[in-house]
């Protein structure tokens, strides 16, 4: 009895150590942001702010124009986890339930280059938006992300399970093939779409290289590529950088809060590939 | 056979539907991604440089003369050195915090194991280039929260950035600390795939629980360890925005990784020849590292 008690202590007392380690980063960031100037590089170290403002908040929005910055952001992450949805759905859909000659050996081609890393296609495809005009515009930022073989294939397994006799009845019943995927499958696919989204969502609204590479204009920098430079220009400013991480950190983190149940299948769901 | 016969008995309806529906996907993944595939094995048998940018007809068709050169440059060596450092150091600490991290939230006695699980993971969901902002603030030799904590058990401050082997270690530690929750999510999920039964059979013949761990659960999750490890793997090799907001890859390119290397190749002296060089050396590299990996699975397993 003395063991088992010993041991929930042990077991207890270090998750909540490992715990305090691992959001300790996080929380010294909200707490540096609402410190007046100067509080957050001191000896010895302060945790906690003398009295909190929110005056770095303040200098972001008014003078450093940050609103316009996440507006950028927000329209961005939001286009992309729209057209990908789209366009993943209607391919994983057609993959996993409609008959067509060459699906089986399409799809291998498809998950055969998984593995190319995106650095090896980064470089043309600069040279092609660059062609198309589109250096420095959202649009040239968002086609890189209009579909993703991973996206398809998350549908694709999870259309499988749509049963084969709700689409034939449909078919008897005289509904066109685009009827049946926008009423029938699309409804069937939700719990796969919000995983797919908040997937989608949180990696084009932290992605950093593809948008520092084709949004040059700072007007239409996204906050990972402004919080770069500005990190150069405000070293000093501790406060100030704290608040940036801040604004750019708490969107993505609240929305896999209010989501977690849906990202965490999508990441078990991912892991059977093997 | 089967699927082939399958895959012939759509009606023609259904296969234009098929089509059609395949169509914006497929469209896309041609244009944004399979044209440019192609593009760089040949951009990168080209000295396509800044002039060619101004004029694709100043670009030269070289051979193997990229490869040769990263070959004789020393910068370059270095870079792949660091860069598998990065991954030696990152994806043994990787699978032990997520591991112990997973065993501790998985355990019975443990309380709280759902906000647990949700603390672990959050730093996954971060945006890279703000953490990698906080921590530049944490690893301050000063200041900084880290040295001040290593200061209250009495070892002495690091100079964490400035110092070229210390650089490397923090912005491992910082790679770490944003990864190892997808592998405890993981972990955590395989260990509940371990049935109960097993280990009441080990506690019926008086195996511990040291015993259990080291005969049942870790063997069990070699699977699982082997994906974490391969997915880790290819992220570590993949490293970018780490060293580019905490050192720029110094000091004295102590931290530049193939991928800041190509970058600044590529876009910051525009010699798109050379970069996509080094984009395809990173490329053979996660082949070979993860064929490996699952090579030494298929000879452990008889």
């Amino acid at each position: 009895m003395i063991r088992r008690r010993l041991a929930t202590v042990a077991v207890n007392g270090a998750l909540l150590l490992f715990a305090l380690l691992t959001a300790l980063p996080l929380l010294w960031m909200i707490s540096a942001s609402l410190m007046p100037s100067g509080e957050a590089m001191t000896l010895p170290a302060r945790l906690l702010p003398s009295r909190p403002t929110l005056e770095h908040y303040g200098t972001l929005f008014s003078r450093l124009d940050i609103g316009r910055t996440f507006g950028n952001t927000l329209f961005l992450a939001s286009s992309i986890t729209a057209v990908s949805l789209l366009c993943n759905s209607m391919a994983g859909y057609a993959f996993a339930k409609l008959r067509f000659r060459g699906r089986g050996r399409l799809f291998a081609i498809l998950l055969a280059t998984l593995v190319v890393p995106p650095q090896v296609t980064v470089l043309p495809l600069f040279l092609e938006i660059r062609a198309l005009g589109l250096v420095n515009s959202f649009g040239g930022v968002i086609v890189a992300g209009i579909a993703t073989i991973f996206g398809i294939f998350l549908i694709r397994q999870f259309a499988l399970a749509i049963p084969d006799e709700l689409l034939d009845a449909a078919r008897i019943d005289g509904a066109s093939e685009l009827r049946i995927y926008w009423t029938i499958v699309l409804p069937a696919l939700r719990p796969i779409l919000i995983t797919l989204g908040v997937f989608t969502f949180l990696s084009a609204w932290n992605d950093f290289m593809w948008p520092l590479i084709v949004l040059t204009d700072q007007s239409k920098h996204t906050l990972p590529v402004a919080l770069a430079n500005l990190s150069g220009e405000h070293v000093q400013d501790t406060e100030l950088m704290m608040a940036g991480a801040v604004v750019t950190v708490l969107p993505g983190l609240l929305l896999f809060l209010a989501l977690q149940r849906y990202y965490v299948q999508g990441i078990l769901m991912g892991s059977v590939k093997e | 056979m089967t699927a082939d016969l399958e895959e012939r008995r759509g009606s023609g309806a259904e296969r234009r539907a098929a089509w059609l529906l395949l169509s914006p996907a497929l469209g896309a993944i041609l244009l944004f991604f399979a044209v440019p595939l192609v593009a760089a094995l040949f951009l990168s048998l080209t000295d396509f440089d800044i002039y060619a940018l101004a004029d694709t007809a100043n670009a030269r068709f070289v051979g193997l003369e990229n490869y040769l050169r990263l070959l004789r440059d020393p910068l370059f060596w270095k870079v792949l050195r660091n860069t598998v450092v990065f991954v030696a150091i990152g994806v043994p600490l990787t699978l032990a915090s997520a591991l112990g991290g997973a065993l501790l939230v998985n355990s019975r006695l443990a309380w709280l194991r759902g906000l647990y699980r949700t603390v672990f993971f959050s730093p996954v969901v971060t945006t890279l280039v703000a953490v990698a902002v906080v921590w530049r603030y944490l690893y301050h030799p000063r200041y900084g929260l880290i040295n001040q904590m290593l200061g209250l058990v009495g070892l002495p401050a690091i100079d964490w950035l400035g110092n070229p082997t210390w650089a490397t270690v923090a912005i491992t530690v910082l790679a770490v600390w944003r990864g190892f929750g997808y592998g405890l999510v993981i972990y955590v999920a395989g260990l509940q795939a371990i049935p109960e039964s097993l280990y009441e059979a080990a506690q019926l013949d008086g195996a511990g629980t040291w015993r259990q761990l080291r005969e049942i659960t870790l063997p069990l999750l070699v699977p699982t360890t082997l994906f974490v490890a391969v997915i880790t793997t290819v992220t570590l090799f993949q490293i970018f925005a780490e060293p580019y907001v905490m050192t720029r890859g110094g000091p004295l390119y102590a931290t530049t990784s193939i991928t800041l290397l190509m970058y600044e190749q590529g876009f910051r002296w525009w010699n798109l020849g050379a970069a996509a060089a080094v984009a395809f050396v990173l490329f053979a590299l996660i082949i070979a590292a993860t064929g490996l990996q699952v090579l030494w699975r298929k000879v452990r397993k008889p």
